[in-house]
């Protein structure tokens, strides 16, 4: 077995303006430059184990990541868990049943214990929108904001951004459509502000309930009507609706949601002929999306899981071996 | 006893000395030297000093009983001689709830055995504050708290049957209902003002209209029954023109802002640190400037503290798990000073007014917010207006230490607060607690 270190990007060579923030909270809280260099690194990440019989690399050696898991995500986690791993980091899962969380233990408390253990990051996802940001108060490790509330999930929103990137060539001036419940969507939040930054053009398409008050002051175009959104984009993303939401009389029934904001075969012919589906996942087959859409020419769902890992593993390299302020 | 103030300004009018005996001003300027109690007066050397009646609060979140952890009368009574207070309103949100005429008595005696301010209970409008019942509001109305303030606040009385029904009830005591002004059902778990800022930082909003329209439809009931009603920490632009509108056809309606809605703004919360959570959220900029405009006008007719302390596990925690409130007695005046003195929206006798009389008057507390006058009851606070100091929630007499305005650097300072001629407070310090008698 070889796994020879490559230095994927060597730290000391990433200049002082490129340095990532200490903890990843927000996207708003990158520059395009730091965005780039995110996604630049995973990309040689992706062309260093590409091929490679172990894809594993023993960069983080010795380092230990915590995920820290307020809500049941198995996606998320066992992505951050697999990205930490292909790294050589030691993964301690600490999920809020089965621990003292459960019992009631204060987030404080907890961030002090993982402090006392050494933590050398801590990926968090909390129900409670502004947890990771309270964390990194507490904590002198790393913070990876892996989704709070209906705040932020910028991991989600860095692997949609290489995602796009990979099919689309250069995000700038490329046309994004975003549809469904961005009232709720952390996923939502962290892409307008990712892809403003790095010169998107993007549109939001939901039912007016669905919308925050204030959405008039994000960097991005807004859309009651699909149909008329749809025409000539460059992607398309389709936010998971919570069939919950029914009780808030957001909207009617699942039946008008569908009809007026699902995609369709006919609305997925109105994209671009390059233009891509993005899907964060877990789908509601039917409900926003065609199951003949999902599986269709130009979805990308699954390859976003993919991604998700190496674009995850950037992330951690760049945070835990020095590349950020301190 | 005796005490000479020597060359205090009244109202930051012209200095002048004012000898107080047996709890009574009893001489001002020329008159003092041959009254007979300035002979062995102690002398309080008051020159630069600005003389105003004793500060009294209608919205104070005493804890006890049943919180004694995060505050207790005594504790929150020294805050409040502290910050210049003489009287407080204690409201009725305790464990158990403050909705009996045992309960009110209870919180009435803990007051006068502390004896550094006046406590003057209000009491629930509905049993348990559950909007669902009228609790006895006659039995503490003629208890020995004598109230006359009923409130669920921390909750709205939101059902307009039972709003209207406690409005008409109280009239047969000349009462006042306070009410907390909160549409229930379009704040279902909110967190913070919805605007800009709760969009970005994705935490449910509290729209201003949640207030807007309680407090109109209110107006209108109290208008319909022609009874008293007073609107707690009074928060949105849109808030004033209602109430604007409202005297403007002679409702007796009456409003309170808080110090915090006057100074802080809703971007606070950009970091979720919850010691700027707080029932109803602080608002924007221009709801300020609007607030600030309507004090000096007298649309709004008193500032109100909402002196409300917290535990530290209930605010060290995440933004939506902590609880809503912020400290206020120590800082109150301070925080009026920067907005509307400092401002000219208000000159000391505007402070006086809506600190003091207004509160008091509103409050049916006769023996505060009276005139500095021979005659009159020796409720009284000095304050050095060109002092400013740096605020420490760990040095405030509160067991609490959550307050927004930490770090701040603020004008005007309390030197001495005087409840019925003794010293609570002497060199800004807190004197021995004394007893007192009625009020």
């Amino acid at each position: 077995m070889t796994t020879s270190a490559i230095p994927v990007i060597d730290p000391a060579l990433v200049p002082a303006t490129l340095a990532l923030p200490r903890h990843l909270l927000s996207t708003g809280d990158l520059t395009a430059d730091t965005a780039t260099l995110i996604l630049d690194t995973a990309a040689r990440i992706e062309q260093a184990i590409a091929g490679r019989e172990v894809r594993k690399l023993p960069t983080l050696r010795g380092r230990t990541v915590v995920n820290l898991f307020y809500e049941d995500s198995t996606r998320t986690r066992i992505s951050f868990e697999l990205a930490a791993k292909r790294l050589s980091a030691d993964v301690i899962n600490f999920s809020a049943k089965g621990s003292s969380v459960s019992k009631g233990e204060s987030l404080k408390d907890t961030a002090l214990t993982l402090q006392a253990m050494g933590a050398d990051a801590v990926v968090c996802r909390h129900q409670s929108s502004g947890a990771p940001h309270r964390l990194a108060n507490w904590v002198d490790g790393h913070v990876i904001n892996a989704g709070d509330g209906t705040h932020e999930h910028p991991t989600q929103a860095l692997l949609d951004a290489y995602t796009l990137r990979r099919h689309l060539g250069e995000i700038a001036g490329r046309r994004i459509v975003i549809v469904g419940d961005v009232l709720h969507s952390r996923v939502a939040r962290s892409n307008v502000l990712l892809l403003a930054t790095l010169g998107a053009e993007v549109t939001l398409v939901a039912p007016p309930t669905l919308l925050p008050i204030g959405v008039g002051s994000w960097p991005c175009a807004v859309d009651y009507d699909l149909d008329h959104a749809l025409p000539g984009a460059d992607a398309v993303m389709m936010l998971r609706v919570q069939r919950e939401r029914m009780g808030g009389a957001f909207f009617p029934t699942e039946r008008e949601y569908s009809r007026r904001y699902g995609l369709d075969g006919r609305r997925r012919a109105l994209l671009a002929p390059h233009g891509i589906v993005l899907h964060p996942g877990p789908m509601n087959r039917g409900m926003e999306i065609e199951p003949s859409v999902a599986d269709g020419q130009g979805s990308v769902i699954v390859e976003q899981v993919g991604n998700g890992v190496t674009v995850r593993m950037a992330v951690l390299y760049l945070l835990l071996s020095g590349a950020s302020e301190v | 006893m005796s005490i000479l103030v020597r060359g205090a300004a009244p109202y930051g009018e012209t200095p002048t000395d004012v000898l107080i005996a047996d709890g009574v001003v009893v001489a001002l300027g020329a008159d003092v030297p041959a009254h007979p109690a300035a002979a062995d007066a102690e002398v309080i050397e008051a020159a630069d000093l600005i003389l105003l009646p004793g500060l009294v609060d209608l919205h104070t979140h005493l804890r006890e009983p049943g919180r004694e952890d995060a505050e207790t009368v005594a504790s929150g009574s020294a805050a409040a001689a502290l910050g210049g207070y003489t009287a407080i309103f204690a409201m009725p949100n305790t464990e158990p709830t403050a909705d009996t005429a045992g309960v009110v008595e209870q919180v009435l005696r803990l007051g006068e055995s502390s004896g550094l301010v006046d406590v003057q209970p209000i009491g629930a409008v509905t049993v348990g504050r559950k909007g669902t019942q009228l609790a006895e509001l006659a039995a503490m109305a003629t208890s020995a708290a004598q109230v006359r303030v009923f409130s669920d606040d921390g909750d709205c009385v939101h059902d307009p049957l039972l709003m209207r029904r406690s409005l008409e009830y109280v009239k047969a005591f000349d009462g006042v209902i306070a009410q907390h002004a909160q549409e229930p059902r379009l704040t279902v778990g909110a967190q913070m003002h919805e605007g800009e800022m709760s969009a970005k930082l994705g935490m449910t909003g509290w729209p201003a209209v949640a207030e807007e329209a309680i407090i109109a439809r209110d107006c209108l009931l109290a208008e319909h029954v022609d009874s008293r009603l007073h609107i707690c920490h009074l928060s949105t632009a849109g808030s004033v023109d209602v109430v604007a509108a409202a005297k403007a056809r002679g409702t007796k309606v009456t409003a309170e802002v808080t110090p915090h809605h006057l100074l802080l703004t809703d971007r606070t919360a950009v970091d979720y640190d919850p010691v700027f959570k707080v029932n109803p959220p602080l608002r924007t900029d221009g709801d300020i400037q609007v607030l600030r405009q309507a004090l000096a006008d007298g649309v709004i007719d008193i500032v109100a503290t909402d002196h409300a302390p917290h535990a530290v596990q209930d605010k060290e925690c995440e933004w939506d798990q902590a609880k809503p409130g912020m400290l206020g007695l120590q800082t109150a005046l301070s925080v009026v000073i920067r907005t509307m003195v400092e401002s000219d929206l208000l000159d000391w006798r505007g402070v006086a007014a809506v600190m003091s009389e207004n509160p008091a008057r509103i409050g049916g507390l006769a023996g505060h917010g009276r005139p500095i006058a021979v005659g009159e009851p020796a409720n009284l606070v000095l304050v050095d207006p060109k002092a400013t100091w740096t605020v420490r929630g760990a040095d405030f007499a509160s067991l609490s230490g959550n307050t927004p305005f930490e770090g701040m650097e603020l004008p005007g300072r309390v030197v001495a607060t005087f409840l019925r001629g003794r010293p609570t407070v002497r060199d800004g310090v807190l004197a021995a607690a004394v007893a007192t008698g009625g009020r």
